[in-house]
């Protein structure tokens, strides 16, 4: 609504009122403005060095416009002569400095650099380039670190040290041998505070930071290899973030479509994630209930996040007891497949197992030495949705005119249950339909969730059950969990169990999604979710498939079979000098 | 274990942990170790709940700041406009021809030397001017510079 004691600005002759806005670049963006700028990042500080905002305010002079309040009576031109002119030289500075050859980088045609330099058509630079770093860091199994690409914008140490509360890289040296670095400059895969999340590379505005896909070549090597059989699963996420790659809308579950294409690429069975997230549901509710009942190892902190279950073991040891030891979906599934081609005679290294994950975490995951049987691992390959975009994109299948087709099966059962997991907040609710049930069986749909479907990085939810009280929060985020962490210790609070998510807005917001900016698309994805859900069985126990498995080759939930194919460990990687 | 950083811990304790600080803590623990190790800069981070990161951006953004060792004696060779005018490269190529430095070298194998070519030392009308562990020597020739070092080694040559 229009508050009228806050004015209005003349931008460009036209008279805008000012409602709230934190800045006068947002102002003009609202404008209809729509100003392309590289540090100016709306869920992060204001840092006002990438000069692109540049505008010309009268009675100021020149001014970014990303530092400055808007006034009632400010007068402002963004497309005077002498703002082209500037804007255009700060195109070309950034430009001359570093690599940005196009057609080479896998960042194109999602570059906010290569749009800015079309938008204005820059065909030639006027200052000589100065030749930079050329090192390309590729010792993360999450991400990719190519300096050379790097504009300084200091997107990734500001969500990295803002949000996530990490700060594993910094602006370190001087001048032109200024560089976005890690503690002591060493490789991001030897950094110890990178937790692998990615959320710096989902703010990366050019291609100097992006998930690891070098995976995708051993992909299709071995599509290719007649002596391997390829299984793949598809996250929750992936199926309302993929689309927008294709210009589909945003937020459409499209299930049908991906499973079409994976047959397309080669892949010999095609099953959904979500089959295991119910399985995960079903050993981790399980776990729950159990030390609910003995009131041991409370509040339980879920652990299907990789970045998350990082962050615990370099940052907050104290709390590995609290995770649940339930693996994550993705580490569900790669053992069950592997037992069941097993189980009808295969070997077990002639089944490939690839993960469609929204994520560069569950890279390092799938490396993890607990998720190794004889030098064979769990899960073989992690492909971001990007990357399942690219191979989509390189075997020239017509995305978006691919009739539906469905899952194998027995892994491609799910229930809505599992869905949900893609969102924050999709995990405990799962959980809590799984608890109720066995709680209160009549009952099992009477307690309503909608506190945890917001969007918001902080949701709470106390389920009441007779004189049963189980108190739940949510959070997402790192620096929002530390805080919740730090309360716990302080006895600040008494939860129960709480859902925690690297990603502010859950696995929907990961760094292996298509980029974005923003909460409205967050929520958008999660809805695709939650509308899904509505087609599908409610609570995980309900999953046949995942009942079948327990009869075939789990036998008892929680039990030494279980816990050997779908439990896990945790050990503290705290920094020790 | 905790006894290695005592005197790092001293520091900080005068500045209360305080992140703020950060600059003077580095410079005092600086004087302590020549340089900056990483181990030091790590537990300062730790005392005073900053990234690490944080910490080598500073200690990497201030040329005074070494993350290498430096040598035992700091010759720091003035070549500010005055200076320069006045010879001071003569000077400079001279003791590094002396003390055997590469190019990108600035400390000599044996850790007794550093050489920092510097900007400005603030005291033009004794140009060209060198500063050896802070004694300043002005209107330097390169004769007198290779001179002074011969004095250096020769008097840790006695002390070894």
């Amino acid at each position: 609504m229009e508050n009228k004691e806050q004015g209005f600005v003349t931008i460009e002759g036209k008279r805008v009122p000012i409602q709230g806005e934190k800045n006068l670049l947002e102002l003009i963006r609202k404008a209809g403005f729509n100003i392309v700028t590289f540090c100016y990042h709306p869920e992060l500080a204001v840092y006002g060095a990438c000069r692109l905002c540049l505008v010309e305010i009268e009675g100021m002079g020149i001014l970014a416009s990303c530092t400055v309040t808007p006034k009632d009576g400010m007068k402002v031109r963004v497309n005077s002569d002498e703002i082209r002119k500037l804007r255009r030289i700060n195109l070309e500075l950034l430009l001359s400095s570093g690599n940005h050859d196009c057609t080479l980088c896998s960042k194109s045609n999602n570059c906010k650099l290569q749009k800015l330099a079309k938008d204005m058509d820059v065909t030639e630079i006027r200052f000589k380039s100065k030749k930079l770093d050329s090192h390309k860091d590729a010792t993360s199994a999450a991400l990719v670190r190519d300096h050379s690409k790097c504009i300084l914008c200091g997107n990734c140490v500001r969500i990295c040290n803002e949000v996530q509360g990490i700060g594993a890289i910094d602006f370190a040296f001087r001048g032109f041998k200024s560089k976005i670095a890690t503690a002591f400059n060493k490789e991001l895969g030897e950094s110890h505070e990178c937790v692998s999340c990615g959320q710096c590379a989902r703010v990366c505005p050019t291609g100097a930071l992006m998930p690891n896909s070098s995976e995708i070549e051993e992909v299709f090597k071995a599509i290719n290899d007649p002596k391997k059989k390829v299984a793949v699963h598809i996250a929750p996420a992936v199926r309302v973030g993929l689309g927008e790659i294709f210009g589909l809308p945003a937020g459409e579950p499209i299930d049908g479509k991906i499973a079409t294409a994976l047959r397309m690429l080669g892949f010999d069975y095609v099953y959904d994630t979500a089959f295991a997230a119910d399985l995960t549901i079903v050993e981790e509710a399980t776990e729950f209930l159990e030390r609910f009942k003995k009131g041991t190892n409370l509040p339980q902190l879920t652990s299907c996040c990789p970045a998350w279950v990082n962050y615990v073991e370099k940052f907050a040891p104290e709390f590995i007891p609290n995770l649940s030891t339930a693996r994550s979906p993705m580490q569900m599934m790669g053992p069950i497949l592997k037992a069941d081609f097993e189980d009808k005679g295969g070997k077990r290294e002639d089944l490939v197992v690839v993960a469609v994950m929204p994520c560069s975490a569950k890279k390092t995951e799938a490396k993890r030495g607990e998720f190794y049987v004889d030098g064979n691992p769990d899960t073989d390959y992690v492909v971001t949705t990007v990357g399942l975009a690219r191979m989509i994109k390189e075997a020239g299948i017509d995305f978006v005119n691919l009739e539906n087709e469905w899952f194998d099966m027995p892994f491609g059962t799910k229930t809505g249950a599992g869905v949900i997991f893609g969102a924050s907040g999709g995990v405990m609710e799962a959980a809590l339909r799984y608890a109720v049930a066995e709680l209160d069986p009549e009952n099992a749909r009477s307690v309503k969730f909608s506190s945890l479907r917001e969007s918001k990085v902080f949701k709470e939810k106390t389920v009441v059950i007779g004189d049963t009280k189980i108190r739940c929060a949510v959070v997402s985020g790192l620096k929002n969990a530390r805080k919740l962490l730090d309360d716990i210790k302080a006895g600040k609070n008494d939860y129960d169990f709480i859902e925690v998510m690297s990603c502010q807005g859950g696995c929907v917001a990961g760094a292996g999604q298509p980029q974005f900016e923003g909460w409205a698309l967050r929520k958008t994805r999660a809805e695709g979710l939650y509308k899904e859900d509505t087609e599908l069985a409610y609570k995980s126990q309900d999953n046949s498939g995942v009942q079948a498995l327990y009869g075939r080759i789990l036998d008892k939930v929680g039990g030494p079979v279980a816990h050997k194919l779908l439990h896990t460990h945790y050990k503290s990687k705290k920094y020790q000098d | 274990m905790t006894d290695k950083f005592a005197p790092v811990d001293k520091i900080l304790k005068e500045h209360d942990c305080n992140p703020a600080q950060l600059i003077p803590i580095l410079q005092q623990v600086q004087d302590l170790y020549r340089y900056l190790p990483e181990d030091v800069m790590r537990h300062i981070a730790d005392k005073l709940e900053i990234p690490p990161a944080r910490v080598f951006g500073v200690a990497t953004f201030f040329a005074h700041f070494a993350i290498t060792p430096k040598g035992k004696h700091i010759i720091r060779v003035c070549n500010g406009t005055a200076c320069h005018v006045k010879g001071s490269s003569f000077v400079i190529n001279t003791v590094k021809d002396k003390l055997k430095l590469k190019d990108g070298q600035d400390t000599t194998a044996d850790g007794l030397f550093t050489l920092e070519c510097v900007s400005c030392l603030g005291a033009c009308g004794l140009a060209p001017v060198m500063v050896i562990d802070d004694v300043v020597h002005g209107q330097i020739t390169p004769a007198q510079a290779v001179k002074l070092i011969d004095e250096i080694a020769a008097a840790e040559a006695k002390n070894a």
